[in-house]
């Protein structure tokens, strides 16, 4: 168990996807930071789990609670509200309890913001630097809604709550008790849709449900429907990256997290307090612009043909 | 039994599934970014032997079962029964029926050990070893020189399993057989 999961041409693999991504970007003037993974504040999303971590600031000083980072987003937008420009981190972040073929409770994360871009200025460039670091040819883009309809037959924004759930249970052979709507969206587009999104060229999947929108904004559709400002890239089945036209409006943000904290508490969760310092610098003004988060060890997955993330990281979890 | 969290199912692990025992036979975490944790898993019922996929949220509990493999040897059939004897000493009987014999009846030869799988208590599945030793019964006279390559023919041993054997088999002969594949392995050594 000492030695490591991957292989020295992966470890290789790693070294050159990076230098290639730092070159990408300062070819386009993107400044690389770096913020803090520890954390007063993380994510209120009800799907994460946080690890915790207990900080003394002083030898023999009480300990404090902070989080290890699930994204650096919260930092990196304070960054944006001072007035940074284009930024982009690539870092380690941590969720508590995914471990598995596609994830690891610590992965990195290539994370980036460009003030003044819209979402699909921000598609096109996470397409190029995909194209370089893949050799993948153009993408397509798919509306949530007609991916579902394409691959089951379903209108996610018209179907009954009742009718979904009779869907979830015979399509993805779900037999687990009831679950909300947007967890049975979530579980045909896991098992039915997700395999066979990329299979050719890169999808970049949008127009996400409003209740999906997590912190994009929201927009109507070309169809009538209100929808997220919201893209995740799939390759070859594999998600990638997630994407939006970032919200930028304080109050609205403390909406979310509250919104965020009620399903939490219904869930049995404890709340997670709310980042103040993120809504003050919303509040103080943060630029209108485009981020993107990309896993960076399912991109080298699939840049080495790889079926398990343990085969391009050095240690995982389990041997760390 | 111990309760098994559906995120901590491994290849093996035996789970009780719509009122039948399961072998846990693969087990994925779908997790998207944003949203609920599932376990996507691939089981086998060892009542059928059919493969169920399910899907279920990750960290729900299911039931262990009570299933647990054994090394028996074959004693005899009653016409309805096929009973065995524990091979560690204990001399304990159990009697297995048509449905958890199955296939594996036509391996059945007194007192050859055989992997009889308990459910309860009771045998739900009889496995052959991989190799055995039978006597052909039954096939066309063997062909003279004929003694490595060539055709096959149907021979038929004393459990009632038919194989197919190189051309110089004779009847009366004792041969290795593979229960896996069905296939002739070599002529036993005596």
């Amino acid at each position: 168990m000492w030695r490591a999961s991957c292989s020295l041409s992966n470890l290789k693999a790693r070294a050159e996807l990076y230098a290639l991504i730092r070159a990408f970007f300062v070819a386009r003037k993107v400044l690389e930071v770096e913020t803090p993974i520890l954390s007063t504040s993380t994510a209120t999303d009800p799907q994460l789990e946080s690890i915790s971590a207990s900080v003394r600031k002083n030898m023999g000083s009480e300990a404090e609670p902070y989080f290890l980072h699930t994204s650096p987003e919260f930092p990196m937008k304070r960054l944006l509200a001072s007035g940074s420009g284009a930024i982009y981190q690539i870092c380690k972040t941590f969720r508590n309890g995914e471990s598995g073929r596609k994830h690891n409770p610590e992965f990195s994360m290539l994370e980036w913001y460009r003030p003044g871009f819209s979402l699909s200025e921000l598609m096109q460039e996470l397409e190029l630097l995909m194209s370089d670091a893949l050799g993948t040819n153009s993408a397509e883009n798919l509306s949530y809604r007609d991916a579902f309809l394409r691959y089951v037959d379903i209108d996610p924004f018209e179907i009954t709550d009742e009718l979904l759930a009779i869907k979830a249970r015979e399509l993805a052979e779900y037999a687990g008790p009831k679950l909300s709507r947007d967890d049975n969206l979530n579980l045909i587009l896991s098992i039915c849709i997700e395999p066979f999104l990329g299979a050719e060229n890169p999808c970049f999947l949008c127009e996400y449900p409003p209740s999906q929108a997590s912190l994009a904004q929201i927009c109507l559709s070309s169809a009538g429907h209100l929808v997220a400002q919201r893209f995740e890239l799939y390759i070859n089945g594999m998600e990638l990256a997630n994407g939006y036209y970032e919200l930028t409006d304080a109050q609205e943000q403390s909406k979310r997290f509250d919104q965020d904290n009620q399903e939490r508490c219904l869930a049995g969760l404890p709340a997670i307090p709310p980042d103040e310092n993120l809504v003050a610098a919303m509040a103080h003004g943060l630029p209108a612009c485009s981020g993107v988060a990309v896993g960076l060890d399912r991109v080298l997955m699939l840049k080495v043909g790889v079926q398990s993330i343990d085969e391009v990281l050095t240690f995982p979890i389990s041997r760390a | 039994m111990a309760n098994y969290s559906t995120s901590e199912l491994r290849s093996g692990l035996k789970v009780m599934l719509d009122g039948d025992p399961c072998a846990v036979v693969a087990n994925e975490l779908v997790k998207p970014g944003k949203g609920q944790a599932f376990s996507r898993t691939k089981l086998r019922n060892l009542r059928s032997g059919r493969i169920w996929e399910r899907t279920f949220k990750s960290n729900e509990s299911l039931e262990g079962a009570d299933v647990m493999d054994y090394d028996m040897e074959y004693l005899y059939t009653d016409g309805e029964f096929w009973h065995f004897m524990m091979t560690d000493g204990s001399f304990e009987q159990h009697a297995a029926d048509e449905n958890a014999v199955a296939d594996s009846v036509k391996w059945l030869k007194e007192q050859e050990v055989y992997e009889v799988t308990l459910f309860n208590g009771a045998p739900l599945s009889v496995t052959p070893p991989n190799f055995i030793e039978l006597e052909v019964v039954e096939t066309d006279p063997g062909l003279k020189g004929d003694t490595a390559q060539g055709g096959t023919k149907p021979a038929t041993f004393s459990t009632g399993a038919t194989v197919n054997v190189p051309l110089f088999v004779n009847i009366g002969e004792v041969l290795r057989l593979d229960t896996r594949t069905n296939e002739y392995v070599s002529r036993a050594k005596s």
